[in-house]
C-alpha cells in the first residue's frame, strides 16, 4: 500500500542567461529560482495495483519516483509505503521494492551479467535457496540463457533491459518502479518486456508503477493512469475513462492540450 | 509478511564488491600493468628529491637522512592505501553530477559501504610497492632495534594513517553535495600532505605541529610513531597515539550523513 499525502518539494536552481560575460557574472553572484517540482501531491496505490505514471516532460513524475524509492527528501507532506516513510527508513524500504531506470544500468559494466547477480544476491541479502529460484526462472521468462555468461558491456540495449529487469525482481520485490523502461528498445524487445512485467504482476502479484512516454506500454501493462502536469495531479482514473476513443496518443496530447501543461 | 533473511555480513559484501572490482580491472590487463609501473616509477621523483638534498645537508632540524625516508615511506603507504580502497570518493563528484548515486539510494547497504565498493584502484599498489622498499631501506640505514611493539606500532600507525585519509576523501566527497564539484582546495589535504609528510611534522613548526595533532591528525600518524620507533621516545604511548586518529572519522561520518540528506538528484 502506497499512501502519499500534500507531498511538495521545490528545487533551487542556478539561473544565469547564456554567454561567458553572464557567466563570470552569475560566478560571482548568483540567482536562484525556485522550482516547485511536486506540490501538493497525494494519492493512494493499492496492493497488486498496475499504475502508469503519465505527464510531459519536467511534470514531476521523476521526482514523484525519488521520493517514493527513497532517494529524495521532499519538503513536506506524508509519504508511506507499506507502512515505512521511504526517506527515514532508507534501507528497511528498499530492501522491498525494485527499481528500474531505463536511461541508467544497475549492473556492472566489465563483467557477465552472472557476477552482477551474484553481487546483488549479496547486496539484498537473498537466501541461496530464493536466489537460485528467482535466477532461474527470469532466466526462463526473459530468455537470459545465453547472456548470463556475457559481459554487459557487450549487450545490446534490448538485452540489457532484460537483464535489468531481471536484476530488479532477485529479492522478488513486492514493488516494481519503472521509469521508461522501453526508451530506446526496438520493436520485438519492447512487447517482450511488456509481457514479462503483465505475467509478473499477474502471478506474483507485484505492484507495478510505470512512468514513460510510450502510450503503448500504458495500454499493455497498466489499468489505472496518474496525470501529473506543473506538479499536481490533474486526473487520476482508471484508463478505460479516457480511452476508447481512437489512437491512444492522441487521446494523450488531447488531454495535454485541454490541461495546458 | 516476509521472513526477514540473515543479511550478509558487511566485511563479506565488501570483498565482494572488491572481488568484482578485480575482475573488471583485469579485462583491461595492458592498462593495469602500465598504469600500476607508472605509479611505481612516478613516485619515485619525491624520493630522488630527498635524495639530492641529503647529500648536501646531512640534517634537516635535527632529522637524518633514515628520519626523512622513513616518514615519507610511511606516509607514501598510507596515502596509497587510501587511495586503494577509498578511491570511490575522490572521483566522488562524477557519481553525484550524474545522479548516479540515485543506485546507490535504492539499496538497502550503508551508503559508505557501496561507495568504497564501487571503486577499488588495485593499481595504487605500484606505489605502495615502492614505498615498502624505501620503508626497508630507511629503517635498515637507521639502525632501528626492533620488536614486537614497534612492529605493532608500524602496523596501527599505516591502517590508521589510511583512515585518516579516507577521511578526507570523504569530506571531499561530502561536500560535492553541496557544491557538485570537489574543491581542489581539499588536495592540500591530501596530495599536499603526502609531498609535506616526507618531513617529520615539527619541522614545520610549532603551530603546525599542533594543527596537525588536534585539527587533522596527521601528526599521529607519522610524528609520534617515529619518535617511538627510532628512540626518541620510549613512551609506549606514542606507540599507541595513532588509533586517536581515528576519533577524526566522527566528524567527517557527520557530514557526510549530513550531505546524503541534501542530495537533490540529477536528469529524469
Amino acid at each position: 500500500m502506497i499512501v502519499m499525502k500534500n507531498i511538495c518539494k521545490t528545487y533551487r536552481v542556478a539561473r544565469r542567461n547564456a554567454g561567458f560575460r553572464e557567466a563570470v557574472k552569475s560566478f560571482l553572484h548568483r540567482e536562484y529560482d525556485t522550482v516547485t517540482a511536486l506540490d501538493n501531491v497525494s494519492f493512494s496505490i493499492a496492493d497488486g495495483e498496475t499504475v502508469g505514471y503519465i505527464g510531459p516532460n519536467g511534470a514531476g513524475k521523476s521526482t514523484t519516483i525519488k521520493i517514493l524509492s527513497g532517494i529524495l527528501t521532499p519538503d513536506s507532506g506524508e509519504c508511506l509505503v507499506d507502512g515505512r516513510i521511504p526517506w527515514k527508513d532508507r534501507i528497511g524500504h528498499v530492501a522491498r521494492i525494485g527499481v528500474v531506470f531505463g536511461q541508467r544500468s544497475q549492473l556492472w559494466w566489465d563483467v557477465p551479467v552472472d557476477d552482477s547477480f551474484e553481487l546483488l544476491r549479496d547486496i539484498y541479502s537473498i537466501p541461496s535457496d530464493v536466489y537460485r529460484r528467482n535466477r532461474d526462472e527470469l532466466t526462463e521468462l526473459l530468455d537470459l540463457g545465453k547472456l548470463l555468461k556475457t559481459p554487459v558491456r557487450q549487450l545490446s540495449l534490448g538485452q540489457r533491459m532484460r537483464c535489468e529487469l531481471a536484476a530488479s525482481l532477485l529479492h522478488s520485490p513486492d514493488i516494481l518502479f519503472l521509469d521508461e523502461p522501453t526508451i530506446g528498445l526496438d520493436a520485438v524487445s519492447k512487447i517482450a518486456v511488456r509481457e514479462f512485467i503483465v505475467r509478473l504482476n499477474r502471478e506474483r502479484k507485484t505492484t507495478v508503477i510505470l512512468t514513460t512516454h510510450d502510450m503503448q506500454d500504458i495500454e499493455a501493462i497498466t489499468r489505472r493512469i496518474i496525470l501529473i502536469g506543473r506538479g499536481s495531479i490533474l486526473l487520476d482514473g482508471d484508463l478505460s475513462d479516457i480511452a476508447g476513443r481512437g489512437d491512444l496518443d492522441h487521446t494523450v496530447a488531447e488531454l495535454y492540450r485541454s490541461y495546458d501543461i | 509478511m516476509n521472513k526477514q533473511p540473515r543479511k550478509t555480513s558487511a566485511v563479506r559484501l565488501y570483498l565482494h564488491y572488491i572481488s568484482v572490482q578485480i575482475r573488471c580491472m583485469m579485462q583491461y590487463k595492458k592498462s593495469f600493468l602500465m598504469t600500476t609501473l607508472g605509479q611505481f616509477l612516478a613516485s619515485f621523483n619525491a624520493f630522488v628529491g630527498i635524495y639530492f638534498l641529503f647529500r648536501r645537508f646531512h640534517s634537516i632540524a635535527g632529522y637524518r637522512y633514515s628520519d626523512v625516508l622513513f616518514c615519507y615511506s610511511l606516509v607514501l603507504m598510507e596515502f596509497s592505501l587510501a587511495e586503494c580502497a577509498a578511491r570511490g570518493f575522490d572521483r566522488f563528484s562524477g557519481l553525484v553530477r550524474k545522479g548516479e548515486f540515485d543506485r546507490i539510494m535504492t539499496r538497502p547497504r550503508n551508503e559508505i559501504l557501496q561507495v568504497l565498493g564501487s571503486s577499488f584502484e588495485l593499481t595504487r599498489i605500484g606505489r605502495m610497492m615502492q614505498a615498502v622498499i624505501v620503508f626497508i631501506y630507511g629503517t635498515s640505514q637507521a639502525g632501528i632495534h626492533w620488536n614486537v611493539w614497534k612492529g605493532l606500532c608500524v602496523l596501527i600507525t599505516v591502517l590508521c594513517g589510511a583512515s585518516v585519509f579516507c577521511g578526507i576523501f570523504l569530506i571531499n566527497a561530502a561536500l560535492c553535495f553541496f557544491t557538485l564539484e570537489g574543491l581542489e582546495v581539499i588536495n592540500i589535504f591530501t596530495d599536499g600532505a603526502r609531498e609535506y609528510g616526507q618531513y617529520p611534522v615539527d619541522v614545520y613548526g610549532k603551530r603546525m605541529l599542533r594543527f596537525c595533532t588536534f585539527v587533522i591528525p596527521y601528526s599521529l600518524v607519522q610524528y609520534y610513531p617515529l619518535q617511538y620507533i627510532t628512540g626518541r621516545s620510549d613512551s609506549l604511548l606514542y606507540a599507541f597515539l595513532p588509533l586517536a586518529s581515528l576519533l577524526f572519522l566522527l566528524p567527517c561520518v557527520a557530514l557526510w550523513r549530513f550531505g546524503v540528506r541534501r542530495y537533490q538528484s540529477a536528469g529524469s
